[in-house]
């Protein structure tokens, strides 16, 4: 029989991939042959460790050391004095953490990790995503038996309803509440759909969540199957996400062989399947209703709302479609409390928020924070500063379809509420941070560029508008603009908003909002003085080399 | 559609159909697997595939020529995708299209004389944390700079 007394966990996360880490996977297993300590240490690439400092990380369990970064050629040094001589390989350590600000006093997660508040990840970057076992060792499928066992379905939805959790792929609609409405509609069978079909630029949370912790949203697709009513769910993932797509099929497979997915869990007579869907790249998708209809092989062409899913959703049937973050919220809420979820956050927005920091910043990568943190410390404490000093100017949250948020409101509260009032949306949790090189037009002209491509073109508004709108910043960002195209955009970007028949064509009309309501004076210069204040227009170009 | 190559085609066809069935539900996976296996959808792959799932066949070509992962034309024996959003773009993701441009003279969804290059611009590759990202086949490029071009092209000689 096997002991394992040693887990090795390599990051997996892209920045780690990008450096080695697949080379060093391999590299530690070769190493840990030679020394034949095959039987009792355990490898596994893991994901994101929730740490982008020293990228990549090899961990090494039960002492939690944390090694990073780490070349290929270091492992054998690492593998034959830690793993086999048992000291720590202190030259290959990664720095001690440092922290500051307001969050540094939050419960660090037990062990290693910076003190993000991890809840969503909180086994991300520590188990073996291929491995039932090590999520249930971690607490998994606690939360399924509980519901199952010792709830009827009215008790799962009042303890979401009660724990406050809204959604998190952007829109923020309480969680309870859309349970509530599937679970009273009319209708047989009912379905659970995960929305994983995340393609919003700059956001890959879910990615990251599904990678390093697939079954945390199984399990919640059975709770929420149980308490809605439902006995089969789809995952609609991302048709570029191969390695997701490989573990979900590996996990579910695993749940079924447990008795965790299939007939009668837990002997509660509830029955449950999953079955994976893979999109066909169409950011489109993303939108509830042209996912339901990609599911059901057709165009990815969103549906006229009302009526809604939650009554006429999958074959015309009450489904509930809730994002990946939304559900991995789920098993902790049921294992813990509601009055446990809600000591974390704001009132109003409670439990964390998981982000992606992008951009002109020191450091890259995935946090978890409480919901009410700012940018302010985001972009200290994570991004570890601006990279090569220079100043901050604007970031883009949740995506193209996010808003443009000026270094003015860079101390406001990061929640639904305070985010909503400050008349900016916090979106689907990336973050873009842009220096003082960067010129609005440019930014939003490729932000309509994105818009243009991708809109499915069913309606008006949204297809000309985009195009239009595209147009129109290309001759501002070449120098051909004139004032009355201001007057334009904004008459785009009321069209877009009021009458386009889904969040799409809504969404395109947030950057160009954003650019005229905090930068006028910005783009005007590219109309009155024909040249781009940060340098970074085509015109600019020009008359450089006019000049 | 070169005759020669029809009963390949057919039976990819039939491999996909046995695979996932015949409802409606699979006919995404279906043009998905007959997509990879031979590169794009011919128009002898979505006929068969009318027949056999009994869809319209201006549907079928329809959702086959929506989705950006499918194709319903050739393309070229490597596949050049280079993400164009808002993340790489401010991370110096112009340069990087600049040198591909310089490199390979083409617009975007256009496969080279020869046949070896297609290039085709994207929204999103979802690896937005070492951007700007070129994607070549399956194999993803990370923090790229322009002067790295050339020599990750040649990779591919």
């Amino acid at each position: 029989m096997k002991v394992i007394r040693s887990m090795v966990l390599v990051s997996s996360d892209p920045e780690s991939m990008e450096r080695g880490a697949q080379k060093i996977y391999r590299r530690l297993q070769q190493e840990i042959e030679k020394f034949g300590l095959q039987d009792e240490v355990s490898v596994a690439m893991v994901g994101d460790v929730g740490r982008h400092d020293a990228l990549p990380l090899v961990i090494v369990y039960p002492e939690a050391v944390i090694y990073g970064p780490v070349k290929p050629d270091d492992v054998p040094f690492l593998v034959e004095e830690h793993l086999y001589k048992g000291r720590i390989a202190t030259r290959l350590q990664a720095p001690a953490r440092e922290l500051s600000g307001r969050i540094a006093w939050l419960s660090a997660r037990q062990g290693t990790l910076p003190a993000q508040q991890r809840i969503v990840l909180e086994r991300t970057g520590q188990i073996n995503p291929d491995d039932i076992e090590d999520y249930i060792a971690h607490d998994g499928y606690v939360a399924l038996g509980l519901a199952l066992t010792t709830m009827k379905p009215e008790d799962v939805i009042s303890e979401i309803t009660k724990s406050g959790l809204r959604g998190r792929g952007g829109a923020g609609f309480p969680t309870g509440l859309k349970w509530r409405f599937v679970a009273q509609a009319k209708g047989h069978p009912k379905y659970v759909i995960c929305n994983a079909d995340e393609s919003e630029p700059g956001t890959f949370k879910d990615r990251l969540i599904l990678e390093g912790d697939p079954h945390s949203v199984l399990e919640a697709m059975v709770i929420a199957g149980y308490a809605v009513g439902a006995n089969e769910g789809y995952i609609y993932v991302r048709g570029e996400y191969g390695l997701a797509q490989e573990r979900l099929a590996r996990a579910i497979a695993q749940a079924k062989e447990m008795g965790f997915l299939g007939r009668d869990i837990f002997g509660s007579g509830f029955d449950f399947e999953i079955h994976i869907h893979a999109g066909a790249g169409a950011y489109i998708c993303g939108e509830e209703t042209a996912l339901i209809e990609s599911i059901e092989g057709k165009r990815g062409e969103p549906r006229a709302r009302p009526p809604y899913p939650t009554t006429h959703g999958l074959w015309g049937k009450p489904t509930l479609v809730n994002n990946v973050e939304t559900l991995a919220n789920v098993p902790p809420i049921i294992r813990n409390g509601a009055s446990w979820y809600k000591q974390f956050g704001t009132p109003s927005s409670p439990g964390t928020k998981v982000y992606t920091i992008l951009g002109n910043v020191n450091v890259t990568g995935l946090i978890e924070v409480p919901m009410g943190i700012t940018l302010r410390e985001v972009i200290a404490i994570y991004g570890k500063g601006m990279k090569g000093g220079a100043a901050f100017k604007l970031a883009q949250t949740g995506g193209s379809s996010g808003s443009i948020i000026p270094a003015s409101l860079q101390d406001t509260p990061m929640d639904f509420d305070s985010y909503s009032r400050a008349g900016v949306s916090l979106g689907s949790g990336a973050l873009l941070i842009c220096d003082e090189n960067t010129c609005v037009v440019d930014l939003a002209r490729v932000l309509l560029n994105f818009f243009r491509r991708e809109t499915c073109g069913k309606c008006t508004p949204c297809r000309i508008g985009t195009e239009r709108a595209y147009q129109i910043l290309s001759s501002l960002a070449e120098g051909t603009g004139q004032l009355s195209d201001l007057d334009d955009l904004q008459v785009i970007a009321k069209s877009m908003a009021e009458l386009s028949n889904c969040g799409l064509g809504q969404s395109a009309a947030v950057p160009i909002r954003d650019i005229l309501k905090h930068f006028s004076a910005e783009v005007e210069a590219h109309i009155r003085l024909k040249v781009c204040p940060a340098g970074a227009c085509p015109m600019s170009g020009r008359l450089a080399r006019a000049a | 559609m070169d005759v020669r190559d029809a009963p390949d085609v057919l039976s990819v066809v039939q491999t996909a159909v046995t695979r996932h069935g015949t409802s409606r539900e699979a006919l995404i996976p279906i043009l998905s697997e007959v997509n990879q296996a031979l590169g794009y959808l011919p128009t002898a792959a979505l006929t068969e595939i009318h027949r056999l799932l009994k869809v319209p066949g201006s549907q079928i070509f329809s959702v086959a020529s929506f989705y950006r992962m499918l194709s319903t034309k050739p393309r070229g024996e490597h596949v050049i995708q280079f993400c164009e959003s808002a993340p790489c773009h401010v991370v110096g993701g112009r340069e990087v299209w600049q040198a591909l441009q310089d490199a390979l003279h083409l617009n975007p969804g256009e496969t080279s004389a020869d046949g070896k290059w297609t290039l085709l611009t994207t929204s999103c590759l979802g690896i937005c944390g070492v951007g700007p990202v070129v994607v070549i086949d399956n194999d993803v490029y990370g923090n790229v700079e322009p002067e790295q071009i050339p020599e990750i092209l040649a990779r591919y000689a």
